[in-house]
């Protein structure tokens, strides 16, 4: 019997701009004890459709049923949701930093949990959490138990959630990217304990990632989700091998992971839709590139598969293989000419500086780097390695407290501020967040200047023109002059942000984890984009990012970091087949990458409706 | 719901949303209304005057004044009634509006830029700059505003420009406060990180790219300093500190009104000031607020209609 069943739910949310369908017609059923993927990039509705469920969007309007331990969960009260919730069905956020109360000890808000649903002894609530907070693996629980929060690190803090969600033992817990926040090499900690405490109590668990080589690893089930729809619904195993949606298909395309180092990517064209308005045909039919004239004018009929794959779609056989078909192209081997020289550059942060307050805490511990012209050097880390530190030493915003930095032959150190004001050309950062990087109040066409400003290089139409020169190179329409950075999406920013980088033609780019913020399709695109105009325009990359994949796949050579320093440099493929450092190991051991596709044998279509949406 | 599907979408501009915001609440459109009425008032004050034939200084003994030499109630000639020397309340409440609205607007506007520019500089820089004027801050907020003012007009002796500079000396340190903590958040942003790794100085990223993200609380504030400062106006010409008599001002009027205990026998005289005083402060508050939650980015959630 199904724990959980989902039938024809849909889910509006009224806003000013008008009523946005997040979740629309979504059939589903959990089996007890599985655990069920939903995957979808960011907008695709999967955190709002178990949001419904619970019961935890009051504005929204939500039709359809939720049929949970034969009850609809729609029907029922506030009140009666409000028991449910936490008793019989446990919720991990994505965000443990800010989902634990700072001002109480972690072991009160789990034994808060029990006294809510439950009439126990104080005691006995304690000896179950601190049981439950040695299970989870945290060491010295009953010490640990009086501790808070900011006490513990995002690992540990999230396996304080998960206790948290499993301390009354409920039935089915919901996790809401569970590990996006976390490192890699704690992620794959967090999804073992996870599969483990699942076996272990018989829970049923369902996953909601954009990570579908976390979800191929662990899954039983998958739901593919785009634009508040279901696209594809099946079998882990079946999914992955031979996605029989083009969506599922593009998105396991556009990920680095699946390809040779060095090859172009595929991404799926195009940026997801808007939600407020509900096209007739499918609703990825713009940028499917298996498109069929129907696909825009007719509902997509469901199709279901004799090895459990449902598809809505019209195809009947499998989409085509993109990633299968591009053959790498080769990159012109670096020059000799060296563009920075790094010596043992060493930082450290006294008491009460800005970014640290800790009283003399070595950040970079002597670091040694040499990049050449037309080469990418990747530096991989985890977070708090010291990574973004030295980028932002290197393009001179924090001054380093040893060292010697030389760009293009010149001691950084010597020079004087005029000097200095002039190398800043040189290098130029491109930022992680392309939420954050681009000032919400200016105009594109201003930020994009900034640097002809600046500099007062270039004035007046000159300056527009040098600007929509740039926005046509990096593929925005120069038309777009006049925008804020809010009507744009997050790929479409982070090109602004590689334009404003270019204009100054600088020697070293220095990007800091780039694509990152972005959704798999976008990151594609995005890497496409640095990747050509690298070649084009022979520039200098130093690309930072803790996502071995897409590291491997941009870089020349990589450097690894590990608190505050370089543990291994070596060729790209060179570490990858043979990685020297422990470290390194682990890093690469912990990363997980959707299993080869191969060709669906014997699968066979066993029927086809089309489904009124309503 | 499929009926819903040719809703055309429309991407709402920030302004058009700001107006459409405003435009939802009754309470902000009256006290806008009211605003440009004020407005309206003050400025066709010598109309007024032409119109009734009256000044708002001369006393009209035969007239204005009953035998009993006490002011008369409101009439045909006297819309408004008179004072206890027999002048016309209304031109002399249209004439009070000017100053209340000049001081006002203008020791706010005041206020507020030598407030952005301090709490900019503060929240810039930091360190020991931020310590310096932040205390400075600290200093002239605990002092004792009324008493050092009127220590001050005693000295100087009453004047419009000297409330004004009173008003403004003890009221930039709000909007100080506030930019100065508005700053402090937005020059860790990545925009800004952005700009110094172009080499951009700190003039430039406190004018270009920092100030335009501070219009929201700027504007927001200096509207809600506006009732304050004619508050301020009017205690001080209350107690006789502010606009020299026989200017009119609206707290001289009211401080007119309590000398003799006038308005035992002469309502009007405490009512019709006190409440133009009222609602004007009034209406900038709510207009400040409405503005608050209009310019607010985040907006508020579009409540479900109840079925």
């Amino acid at each position: 019997m199904a724990v959980l069943e989902a039938r024809h739910l849909s889910v509006d949310i009224p806003t000013e701009d008008g009523v946005i369908h997040a979740v629309r017609d979504v059939s589903f059923a959990l089996e007890a004890g599985e655990l069920f993927g939903i995957a979808g990039e960011s907008g695709s509705g999967k955190s709002v459709l178990t949001q419904a469920i619970l019961g935890l969007l009051p504005n929204a309007i939500v039709t359809g049923d939720v049929l949970f331990e034969g009850r609809n969960l729609l029907g029922l009260k506030p009140a009666e949701l409000q028991s449910i919730r936490g008793s019989r069905i446990g919720m991990i956020f994505q965000d443990p930093m800010s989902s634990l109360h700072p001002y109480y000890t972690v072991g009160s808000q789990i034994t808060e949990m029990i006294h809510a649903h439950e009439k126990v002894e104080k005691t006995v609530a304690r000896r179950r959490a601190i049981d439950l907070l040695a299970r989870v693996g945290i060491s010295e629980a009953d010490r640990r138990f009086d501790s808070f929060p900011h006490q513990f690190s995002g690992g540990m803090r999230q396996r304080v959630m998960i206790a948290m969600a499993l301390i009354l033992n409920p039935p089915l817990v919901i996790a809401d990217e569970p590990t996006t926040a976390l490192d890699v090499t704690v992620q794959a900690q967090i999804v073992a304990l996870l599969d483990e405490m699942r076996r272990e109590r018989g829970t049923t668990v369902v996953m909601i990632t954009h990570d579908l080589g976390l979800l191929s690893s662990i899954a039983d089930h998958v739901m593919v989700m785009y634009a508040g729809r279901r696209m594809e619904l099946g079998p882990s195993s079946a999914l992955f091998a031979a996605p029989a949606h083009p969506y599922t298909a593009g998105l396991l395309a556009s990920s680095p992971a699946n390809y040779e180092a060095g090859a172009e990517l595929v991404p799926i064209p195009g940026r997801p839709p808007s939600l407020l308005d509900t096209p007739k045909g499918c609703v990825f039919a713009p940028r499917c590139a298996s498109a069929l004239p129907r696909c825009t004018t007719e509902a997509p009929p469901l199709r279901v598969f004799s090895d459990g794959l449902q598809s809505l779609c019209w195809l009947e056989g499998p989409p085509a293989d993109a990633a299968a078909s591009v053959a790498g192209i080769a990159k012109a081997p670096a020059a000799d000419e060296i563009v920075v020289k790094v010596e043992g550059v060493r930082l450290t942060y006294g008491g009460g500086s800005l970014f640290n307050p800790g009283a003399g805490f070595e950040v970079l511990k002597g670091i040694d780097l040499e990049l050449h012209r037309g080469e990418t050097l990747g530096l991989v880390g985890e977070s708090g390695c010291g990574k973004s530190t030295f980028a932002r030493v290197l393009a001179g915003l924090i001054p380093m407290t040893h060292g010697k930095v030389s760009l293009l032959g010149r001691d950084l150190g010597s020079l004087d501020g005029r000097a200095w004001q002039a190398m800043r050309r040189e290098v130029q950062l491109v930022f992680q967040n392309p939420f954050g990087a681009l000032n919400p109040r200016r105009r594109v066409g201003a930020i994009i200047g900034d640097p002809y400003r600046i500099h007062s290089l270039a004035s007046g139409t000159e300056r527009k023109r040098e600007v929509q020169r740039l926005m046509e190179l990096v593929g925005l329409n120069p038309e777009h002059y006049n925008r804020f950075p809010a009507e744009f999406s997050g790929g479409q920013r982070q090109r602004i942000g590689i334009a404003r980088a270019l204009a100054l033609n600088p020697s070293l780019i220095i990007y800091d984890e780039p694509v990152s913020a972005l959704d798999v399709s976008i990151q594609a695109q995005v890497l496409n984009l640095m990747r050509s105009l690298q070649r084009d325009l022979d520039l200098t990359y130093l690309f930072i990012s803790h996502d071995l994949a897409v590291v491997r796949h941009v870089c020349d050579r990589i450097a690894v970091m590990q608190a505050g320093q370089i543990v291994e440099l070596a060729d790209a493929e060179t570490l990858y087949r043979a990685p020297q450092h422990p470290y390194t190991r682990t890093l690469l051991a912990a990363s997980v990458t959707t299993p080869p596709r191969h060709p669906a044998a014997g699968r066979t279509l066993v029927s086809s409706n089309v489904v009124e949406v309503a | 719901m499929s009926t819903q599907a040719a809703i055309p979408v429309i991407q709402r501009g920030s302004l058009a949303l700001t107006l459409r915001r405003l435009g939802r609440d009754p309470a902000i459109i009256a006290a806008l209304v009211f605003i440009v009425l004020v407005v309206l008032f003050a400025l066709s004050a010598p109309w007024i005057s032409a119109l009734t034939g009256h000044s708002a200084i001369e006393q009209y003994r035969d007239t204005g004044l009953s035998e009993m030499g006490l002011p008369v109630a409101p009439n045909a000639e006297f819309l408004f009634g008179t004072d206890h020397l027999g002048r016309d309340v209304l031109v002399r409440l249209a004439y009070g509006a000017q100053v209340s609205l000049t001081v006002g607007v203008l020791a706010a506007v005041v206020a507020a830029l030598i407030g952005i520019t301090v709490g900019m500089v503060a929240g810039y820089f930091g360190g020991w700059v931020d310590t310096v004027l932040s205390r400075a801050m600290d200093l002239v907020m605990s002092v004792p505003f009324l008493l050092c003012a009127l220590a001050l007009v005693s000295v100087f002796g009453p004047s419009l420009s000297l409330s004004i500079g009173v008003i403004v000396f003890f009221s930039w340190t709000t909007m100080g406060r506030v930019i100065r903590g508005q700053m402090m958040s937005l020059r860790r942003q990545e925009f800004v990180e952005a700009s110094r790794s172009l080499g951009a100085g700190p003039l430039s990223i406190m004018f270009i790219d920092i100030l335009p993200n501070l219009s929201v609380p700027i504007i927001v504030y200096t509207t809600m300093m506006i009732p304050g400062s004619i508050v301020f106006e009017a205690t001080l010409s209350f107690l006789g500190m502010g606009i020299v008599p026989p200017a009119p001002s609206w707290g001289g009027m009211l401080a007119d009104a309590a000398g003799n205990s006038l308005y035992l026998v002469a309502s009007w005289l405490v009512l019709i000031p006190g409440l133009a005083l009222l609602f004007t402060t009034l209406a900038f508050n709510i207009l400040g607020d409405g503005l608050r939650d209009a310019l607010d980015p985040r907006g508020r959630p579009v409540r479900r209609k109840p079925k």
